[in-house]
């Protein structure tokens, strides 16, 4: 499994992508979930699917997703944290 | 329950007023009409499919195919083949639905397109759904086994409990449509849709609700599924032969039924296409024994839905049986009809439709009523197909292998549980 950022980043551009039903191209690292129309549920799938494609697991509790340590503030932020969390593993 | 009756007979005022126009409750036992019906199962996907099957005489049970088959003993089943839930559903909806709510809301949206209802409104304030299921979401369960302990992974997918769970399918129903009023599932095993169907009758009979859907659903056809019920050695190997004398076993299927049971005058109020009418229901338990079935328990049930509808024993033209195709279940619901019915038990047509759709388990009972429907509406009586020898301790007529026409002005239909649960319901002709 590739740790290159840039592949790590496509990976999970695609896979918000695909949740949110849009072209990757239309995903910034600006967005939130919410402007993607991506719900809580809609988000735990895609937490869910990140974790399967990286083999990671993501800190992240959809009770209280902002005392989570994992930051969903956008898509940024996301992308920094999952490729922190693959750096680790590796 | 015969309190009260005198005003569901003594025709209340028909309601007028707009289309749509929702009566306040009225004191007293409404009557109940069917205004709409839907299902998928192996012999079709939608009822006028499945009922072309059901006057044929055409046999839905053949080669199960699903993951690990070959580590089966029992192979054969009514499976939906070639199922592709991407040919209904976008993907967010298939993360969310096992496959007996897909079924469901398929079934669900073809009852409520005949009926032509609209729950936005008021409506949908006084208006439920009650499903019967055994198994819930058994492939997600099924599944998701497999991934945790035979490929040793740690994590599942996030929905696996909204999937899973037994009430999923109603709830499902209840957003897709906007019922906001009693919303619930009915697990009693094979009697599961029977018992649901009944609850529903009630619910709208009393006023408690104006429009009802009910029936039910399975999919329990998968390897954990499948291998559970060759546990207790009562699947058959080639074929449900129902009555027949050389029955070995019954035949799983899969599949629903959903029907609209509305308010009669509110379908009556805004012209609608009455189906069939249910009369009477009624459910008793053994308490005896959790597989073994008693005579004297299905036969309080039957003689009792009868009593709740009014009906005499004369009046009741065919029967769509339990008929498991079991030796214990077939011999004892005979001998509870004979019972129940006395000489007239041998001028009814009672028939096992498992023949062909196989056994549902808590999905069967809905889509049994279909044949009850059809044979009020249609006059053609469904057969009881693998018939190939007669069986002195089931010698009713069972309407053997074809089809027969015959003009019925009620009927019953018969379930009967694992764990001494009887469900039984009366329908007349609209």
């Amino acid at each position: 499994m590739s740790t290159d950022p840039q592949s790590v980043r496509d990976r999970i551009v695609a896979i918000i992508a695909e949740q949110a039903m849009l072209d990757p191209s239309e995903i910034s690292v600006e967005a939130t979930p919410a402007d993607l129309g991506i719900d809580s549920l809609g988000l735990v799938e895609s937490i869910f699917a990140i974790e399967e494609a990286f083999d990671i697991s993501i800190p992240f509790n959809a009770n209280e997703p902002e005392k989570s340590d994992f930051d969903i503030s956008n898509m940024g932020a996301i992308i920094a944290a999952v490729e922190k969390l693959v750096a680790e593993k590796a | 329950m015969t309190a009260g009756s005198g005003q569901r007979d003594g025709a209340a005022p028909a309601a007028s007023g707009p289309a749509g126009y929702v009566p306040p409750p009225v004191p007293g036992l409404r009557r109940v009409a069917i205004t709409g019906m839907g299902t998928v199962n192996a012999l079709g996907r939608n009822v006028a499919d499945t009922l072309a099957a059901l006057r044929e005489g055409r046999c839905g049970i053949g080669e199960l195919h699903f993951q690990d088959v070959e580590r089966l003993s029992v192979r054969i089943g009514a499976q939906v083949r070639d199922w592709d839930p991407e040919a209904y559903f976008n993907r967010q909806q298939i993360s969310l639905y096992d496959k007996f709510t897909q079924f469901t809301l398929l079934a669900a949206k073809e009852a409520v397109g005949q009926s032509g209802l609209d729950f936005q409104g008021e409506l949908g304030l006084c208006s439920g759904v009650i499903l019967g299921t055994a198994g819930g979401g058994l492939n997600t369960w099924d599944e998701n086994y497999r991934i945790v302990y035979e490929e040793g992974k740690n994590r599942v997918h996030p929905f696996v409990v909204p999937k899973l769970m037994n009430n999923a399918a109603a709830s499902h129903v209840s957003m897709e449509f906007g019922l906001r009023g009693p919303a619930f599932t009915v697990a009693t095993a094979c009697a599961s849709s029977n018992h649901a169907m009944g609850l529903a009758f009630q619910m709208v009979r009393s006023g408690a609700a104006r429009v009802m859907l009910a029936g039910g659903s399975e999919a329990m056809l998968c390897f954990g599924g499948v291998k559970a019920w060759e546990g207790l050695r009562v699947m058959s190997r080639d074929a449900c032969r129902p009555f027949s004398a050389n029955r070995n076993g019954m035949v799983q299927g899969e599949g629903a039924g959903v029907f609209v049971f509305e308010d009669w005058d509110h379908a009556r109020a805004r012209g609608a296409d009455i189906l069939a009418e249910v009369v009477g229901f009624a459910m008793s338990s053994d308490a005896q024994d959790i597989v073994m079935p008693s005579a004297q328990g299905a036969e309080r049930a039957i003689a009792g839905a009868m009593r709740d509808a009014e009906l005499n024993p004369e009046d009741i033209g065919y029967i769509n049986a339990h008929g498991t195709g079991t030796a214990a279940n077939d011999k004892t619901e005979c001998a509870a009809v004979a019972h129940a019915f006395g000489p007239h038990a041998d001028r009814l047509m009672i028939s096992s439709t498992k023949s062909m759709h196989g056994h549902l388990i808590g999905g069967t009972g809905a889509v049994e009523l279909l044949a009850c429907i059809m044979a009020l509406r249609d006059g053609i009586i469904a057969p009881t197909i693998g018939y190939e020898e007669p069986d002195p301790e089931c010698a009713l007529d069972v309407v053997p292998n074809v089809a027969r026409e015959a003009r019925v002005d009620a009927v019953l239909s018969n379930a009967f549980a694992f764990g001494g649960l009887n469900a039984v319901i009366a329908l007349r002709r609209a």
